[in-house]
């Protein structure tokens, strides 16, 4: 399978801390990839790093073309939606102005928003940041949904959610994965198991693993000793 | 009574002038956090436009040489801020220090390049002959330009209300209000927002430019540095990046400087204002409001 992305000694300072060491990983086309670790190793860092929302050094390659010095703008314009750790949606904004905001494409996919997402239709009025954090979750996915965006890059999407909704997240990541690649940090590894093909773990700032997920996860003593928790249900 | 309803509509009338300074200012932080201490130099820029377009149409009659002249002075703000920051503020974004030297050394160069163009004199502006007298509302003689001053604020609020609710700038600047980084993860481009919003608050900042003529009748080099002082005092009482906020504080602030002067002692207006400063940012420390438009 061929790499979508492909990352190579990325390195990244926040302050006088060195975040991200050098790291090295690719994504193939297609699929859910899983970027686990413990709290504090750099997975949201890795993903702001490839937004262009950090500073950052060494060599990202989307498509094929170097993207490491390229806005943020123009990396989203060329076919990569990016949903937030803690969403990030226009708490001022009403939700449709929310995804009136990330339209791009000639013809923005409400339909399939919609159709994932009914509840955001009958709240579209409703300003975002009076809803749940559930729902915040919906408008924060659908506005990276609403383009056809080729990789979607999607940071702890079921942080803070109640189970039945980390559920309905799941299912919506595998319904989301037959549209996009996606790049998913997560750390309900009951979620990883269901919808991620590939797993990439990082530690204090380093690739420590690459494989797939089905079979780290089924390593108990690896998941322990890499993700410092139980394997998953 | 009629000395009431005449310190109100003034006082109305000088919150007016406020608004059209601060509602440039707000809406600049409120995007891109820069405190732009050069706003005062927009609305110079903008005065001296008008009144160096009207003493060139000698010919015509005052009312299209005011309105021509005050085209020109808008267009010249707008220009001028807008060239402000692409050249002098956008490669200067994340450093703050630099900026606020960078508008602070603009403001002050603006005044002494005026000073050496035209002097350090006020220059009479010729203005319609009806915006010098008085209408008569409740047995208080107001002067003419009161009332445009507080139609044109209103008028003002009105459109950048409808701007930042009706279209897609709008929509990114509210959002950029909120969170820029996420803007432009959503595709944006919010530089060419930035340079807009400067367009824009440029645009007002001459607007209060042109209307500071019509209400001291003339122009001079320091108007732009001494209403911005009193612009930051609205801005900050507002709540920064709050335009609703802005609104409502420039109001307040005319009206408690125009009882404070009449009713207490002539000159503490100021004073007063400086005072009220101080309680709103003991009592609410992020300003009136701060929710954005």
């Amino acid at each position: 399978m061929t790499a979508l992305l492909s990352v190579s000694d990325l390195h990244v300072y926040l302050g006088e801390s060195h975040i991200l060491q050098g790291i090295d990983f690719e994504v193939t086309e297609g699929g859910v990839t899983a970027l686990l670790g413990r709290n504090g190793v750099g997975k949201t860092t890795t993903l702001r790093a490839l937004m262009g929302l950090v500073d950052r050094s060494g060599q990202i390659r989307y498509g094929g073309d170097d993207i490491t010095a390229t806005a943020t703008h123009k990396i989203v314009q060329r076919g990569v939606g990016y949903v937030p750790e803690d969403r990030d949606v226009f708490a001022g904004l009403t939700v449709d102005e929310n995804l009136r905001l990330a339209e791009r494409d000639a013809e923005p996919r409400y339909e399939l928003v919609y159709d994932l997402f009914p509840e955001l239709k009958e709240r579209g009025k409703q300003p975002a940041g009076t809803l749940s954090g559930g729902q915040q979750q919906m408008v924060a996915i659908a506005r990276a949904l609403l383009n056809g965006n080729r990789l979607l890059l999607v940071d702890e999407p079921t942080k803070g959610l109640a189970p039945l909704l980390v559920a309905e997240v799941a299912r919506v990541l595998e319904r989301v994965a037959e549209l996009a690649t996606v790049l998913l940090v997560e750390q309900n590894l009951g979620v990883v198991n269901r919808v991620a093909r590939d797993a990439i773990v990082l530690d204090t700032g380093r690739v420590v693993h690459v494989g797939p997920a089905q079979e780290l996860l089924a390593d108990r003593p690896m998941v322990h000793r890499m993700l410092g928790v139980g394997a998953a249900e | 009574m009629s000395t009431f309803v005449l310190l109100s509509i003034t006082g109305l009338g000088l919150g007016a002038l406020y608004f059209l300074i601060a509602s440039g200012l707000s809406l600049i932080y409120g995007l891109m956090g820069v405190l732009n201490f050069a706003h005062g130099a927009f609305l110079t820029v903008g005065a001296y436009a008008t009144w160096f377009t009207e003493s060139k149409l000698t010919g015509i009659s005052v009312l299209p040489r005011f309105l021509l002249g005050a085209l020109v002075g808008l267009v010249v703000g707008a220009v001028f801020a807008a060239l402000v920051e692409l050249v002098l503020i956008r490669p200067l974004y994340k450093r703050h220090i630099e900026q606020v030297l960078v508008t602070v050394g603009l403001g002050l160069a603006t005044t002494a390049l005026v000073v050496a163009i035209w002097g350090n004199d006020a220059r009479t502006v010729p203005a319609p002959a009806w915006l010098g007298k008085t209408t008569t509302v409740l047995g208080a003689h107001i002067p003419n330009d009161r009332w445009i001053l507080i139609v044109t604020a209103g008028a003002v609020l009105i459109a950048l209300n409808a701007f930042l609710r009706g279209t897609r700038y709008g929509l990114i600047i509210r959002a950029g209000v909120e969170n820029r980084a996420m803007v432009t993860a959503l595709g944006i481009d919010v530089r060419r927002a930035f340079t807009l919003v400067f367009a824009l608050g440029g645009m007002a900042a001459a607007l209060a430019g042109v209307l500071s003529n019509v209400y001291f009748s003339t122009v001079d080099p320091g108007r732009g540095t001494s209403l911005l002082i009193f612009a930051f005092i609205v801005v900050v009482i507002g709540g920064l990046g709050s335009l609703r906020g802005t609104a409502l504080a420039a109001v307040v602030v005319g009206l408690v400087q125009q009882y404070a002067n009449y009713y207490a002692s002539s000159g503490l207006g100021d004073l007063s204002v400086v005072l009220l400063l101080g309680l709103v940012l003991l009592a609410r420390p992020g300003g009136l409001s701060r929710s954005f438009a």
